[in-house]
């Protein structure tokens, strides 16, 4: 009887040597930026619309295959910086930008780039939904049509897939042949998305991508977000900073075209190092 | 970055700004109920006054309707807030410190409850000098400790965490010293024990106002620093905070 007794608790005890303490919280712990590999990297960016100064001085490594919130007030610069990073400001006139930005260590403002192919490997969402006012299949396949690819085998997997890691298939597999303009906000929103991934980029920047949409809709998308993160190096630009803490890996607050701080969104949003950043996360006038 | 008690006004929302003042008022108006009851406690056993202890018991009631008030409150801040950073470890460090004051209050109350049982036991002085010296010790660790919240003070915090380990010293000698009674005197074991049981109470008390001590300087660096020891807590007081 004591035998069993205390091989019963012997049994019990080694429970206790099983227990993984990293696995007690499924929230991984985020390594910081400086020990993940980045192939988005900028360095001393500084960027003027005409004689005003919208970026100084920006220097950061995007970790790959992470998602990366850019935050702060309006004006800040965060969506000039997202820009930058498939060129989108060449078409702004007077935007002269200094300082480099390489992907896989080559400069994208090299003359050698070609920038049609560039925006392929760097896609953009939008604010607001855009699809083409064409049907829902004819909008995915877009980009590869552009590419010149035509046979309709490729063409139906690759929408099919695009709509998948988009999270839309189930809702428009029965009319892909429907107008893109009869979906709802959101799904849109999704559309663009697979539109986006059809053409296998290697980084999504996604400009205030919830913001037009309700929040259920939201909620989809920043799923979707943590789906897309496992293929795509993410950058978001949000004004909604429990989206920012909900979505990100890391985050980076930005005002007056400065960049005043970058660290885990764990650390930015529970104790962040400055107080400019104290100041904008928690709703205080700096 | 400068951290000290005003770091949570001056929110663009001043209703944000109220609430957040109004849960540390509350809870500083809950420390000083706290303190008040422990050193009633104290002192019923001391001077054997069995109404003060009385009174003790049933105002304990209060401290625990306070304690559910002040966490609804959080709650609520939680839920329409969603505070950040300094906020958030501001209602988080709330929500723990109130719960450590209200098992100071249940404390207090069992000192009560003792202090009622021991006048009824009769006269005898065996032991109050250890319950005196022991109360005022931990009696000075909790208004500290509170007091090191209401001014986000660090250093305060730490010294709160250095007097636990003394009082943790001092309690075993005590313990030695009722043991030596008990020996000297089979007939006093009954009441020697009730002031076991206070001492007892007393030192868990010292535990908690420890425990608060830890909470501040989780509120004022970020830093957790929980069972680290008194090495650890050191080093993180005395660290640049990030």
């Amino acid at each position: 009887m004591t035998e069993s007794t205390t091989e019963y608790a012997q049994a019990n005890r080694s429970k206790f040597k099983k227990i993984d303490m990293s696995k007690l919280s499924s929230h991984e712990q985020t390594p910081s930026a400086e020990d993940l590999p980045s192939c988005l990297r900028v360095t001393d960016l500084n960027l003027y619309y005409g004689q005003a100064r919208a970026l100084t001085d920006i220097n950061l490594s995007i970790p790959s295959q992470r998602v990366t919130a850019f935050i702060g007030p309006s004006g800040c610069g965060k969506s000039s910086l997202l820009r930058c990073f498939n060129r989108m400001n060449d078409l702004v006139d007077g935007c002269v930008i200094k300082g480099s930005i390489t992907l896989d260590g080559a400069d994208i403002y090299h003359r050698s780039i070609d920038v049609a192919d560039l925006r392929r490997r760097v896609g953009m969402v939008f604010q607001k939904p855009n699809p083409f006012p064409k049907s829902i299949y004819e909008n995915v396949a877009y980009g590869l049509r552009i590419q010149g690819i035509n046979k309709k085998r490729i063409l139906d997997e690759s929408v099919e897939k695009s709509l998948h890691a988009a999270a839309l298939w189930d809702e428009v597999k029965d009319r892909l042949h429907d107008s893109a303009l009869g979906l709802s906000g959101g799904q849109q929103q999704r559309l663009v998305i697979a539109r986006t991934v059809a053409v296998e980029p290697e980084v999504l920047l996604l400009d205030e991508p919830a913001s037009a949409l309700d929040p259920i809709s939201t909620l989809k998308i920043e799923e979707l977000i943590n789906e897309l993160k496992e293929r795509y190096t993410i950058i978001i630009v949000t004004h909604n900073m429990q989206q920012a803490a909900r979505v990100s890996d890391f985050t980076a607050f930005m005002y007056m075209g400065k960049m005043i701080e970058f660290d885990t969104a764990d650390n930015i949003f529970t104790n962040p190092a400055e107080k400019q950043t104290e100041d904008y996360i928690t709703g205080r006038y700096g | 970055m400068k951290k000290d008690a005003t770091i949570h006004s001056h929110h663009i929302s001043q209703q944000f700004n109220a609430d957040l003042e109004e849960i540390k008022n509350n809870m500083l108006e809950m420390g000083g109920m706290v303190e008040k009851q422990l050193s009633d406690a104290i002192d019923a056993i001391i001077t054997a006054d069995s109404g003060l202890g009385q009174l003790v018991r049933e105002d304990d009631a209060l401290i625990n309707a306070m304690e559910i008030k002040i966490d609804e409150e959080c709650n609520r801040i939680l839920v329409r807030r969603q505070p950040a950073a300094s906020d958030l470890r501001l209602v988080l460090t709330i929500i723990k410190t109130v719960n450590d004051l209200e098992r100071i209050g249940d404390e207090s109350a069992k000192i009560a409850r003792l202090a009622i049982e021991l006048t009824e036991q009769g006269e005898s002085s065996k032991g109050y000098v250890e319950i005196r010296h022991i109360g005022e010790r931990v009696r000075k660790m909790v208004y500290m400790a509170l007091d090191a919240f209401a001014r986000y003070d660090v250093e305060a915090a730490l010294a709160v965490a250095k007097e636990d380990m003394n009082v943790d010293m001092e309690y075993s000698s005590a313990m030695r010293e009722m043991i030596t009674y008990m020996i000297e005197d089979p007939r006093s074991i009954t009441r020697v024990l009730n002031i076991v049981w206070a001492l007892r109470a007393l030192e868990r008390v010292g535990d908690h106002a420890k425990n608060i001590a830890e909470h501040v300087i989780y509120l004022v660096k970020g830093t957790d620093v929980r069972h680290i020891g008194l090495s650890g807590l050191e080093e993180q007081v005395k660290g640049e905070s990030h």
